[in-house]
């Protein structure tokens, strides 16, 4: 195999481990997240809001995580920097 | 009509022309025209601003959005809402607006390239300490690093640049993430579910920019407050 054809697989290969694993954990802790927040929301109805509010920050933290593994994996795709060096060099 | 192709990452990649050293992208262009409809709308209203019984019906608009925007403040800190109203109210409505004109056929969110998020966080990023240092002196800000005790210096020095790229990288995630998905959607489905998903693109757009001004004023604010403060706080209401 070449060198062009190894990197092609592995960009692709691991921006999709990378999606799989890393919406893993954000999924199950925005999960048991919401749950919190709604049991919160069922016991004292009065904090809605501020609740409400702190399950959005809290979310948007979790979700950050998830996210660098999305753009990880979009730069794999769509911008690798191998992937132009090993056609730059094999263009010549 | 697709301003951004399928293979390119951000808007900053299509450049609609270059005058010696100065290069116009496309993420250029659209923050100018949000920045003008911004600027001239809030100028076209404020200009006949009356406090008559009967106001204009955009008199009305902004007197919602930013008694909105106050209130939202109001119960993150305890005084002087009207002091950071001016900064997060900004960065909000220009987040909301880049986000919300989605629907415009032929427009790129300016928030989609990490250009404008990472200005963006970098304001955020000397806010905090501008508005630390104003309200807690120096001495009571640069105190705030030494918590508990000196050990924990370089982490809440680590922990200020990690939250600011948090902060650039979750808006240009969310929003390039769904320019993405749809431009994907548009080719695999293209009857109505796209449609749907520009629904669902509004709502995110408005959530993202509701995160990035909650999250800039959750850090101001831990830098304006000092933790003991806000603990005799807590302990009064459970009282």
């Amino acid at each position: 195999m070449d060198s062009i054809s190894i990197v092609a697989m592995a960009s692709i290969i691991t921006a999709g481990i990378c999606m799989a694993i890393g919406s893993l954990g954000p999924g199950l802790g925005q999960g048991r997240a919401v749950q919190g927040a709604l049991s919160s929301i069922a016991q004292q109805p009065d904090e809605r809001n501020s609740l409400t509010r702190t399950l959005f920050v809290g979310l948007a933290m979790i979700e950050s995580i998830a996210i660098y593994c999305f753009v990880i994996s979009m730069i794999l795709i769509f911008a690798n920097p191998f992937w132009t060096y090993v056609i730059k060099k094999a263009g010549g | 009509m697709e301003v951004v192709a399928i293979h390119q990452i951000s808007p900053d990649q299509v450049i609609l022309f270059t005058w010696g050293f100065v290069t116009v992208n496309a993420t250029l262009v659209y923050t100018w025209l949000i920045m003008a409809f911004l600027v001239a709308g809030s100028y076209l209203v404020t200009g006949q601003l009356s406090t008559d019984r009967q106001v204009s019906r955009w008199q009305n608009v902004l007197e919602v959005i930013v008694s909105g925007i106050r209130s939202e403040i109001g119960d993150m800190v305890k005084e002087g809402a009207d002091s950071y109203l001016v900064f997060i109210g900004t960065v909000f409505l220009f987040i909301l607006a880049s986000n919300l004109f989605t629907f415009i056929p032929g427009y790129v969110a300016p928030t989609s390239s990490l250009t404008t998020t990472a200005a963006l966080a970098i304001m955020v990023f000397f806010a905090v300490p501008l508005y630390g240092i104003t309200k807690q002196g120096i001495l009571g800000y640069l105190k705030e690093y030494f918590q508990p005790n000196f050990i924990f210096f370089p982490f809440h020095v680590m922990g200020e640049f990690s939250r600011t790229l948090a902060l650039a990288v979750r808006l240009f995630g969310n929003l390039m993430s769904h320019e993405k998905v749809v431009a994907i959607l548009l080719a695999v489905t293209p009857l109505l579910f796209p449609v749907v998903m520009q629904v669902l693109g509004l709502l995110i757009g408005l959530i993202q920019a509701y995160i990035f001004a909650i999250l800039a004023m959750v850090y101001i604010a831990s830098a304006t407050q000092s933790h003991e403060e806000t603990g005799h706080e807590t302990n009064r209401n459970h009282k």
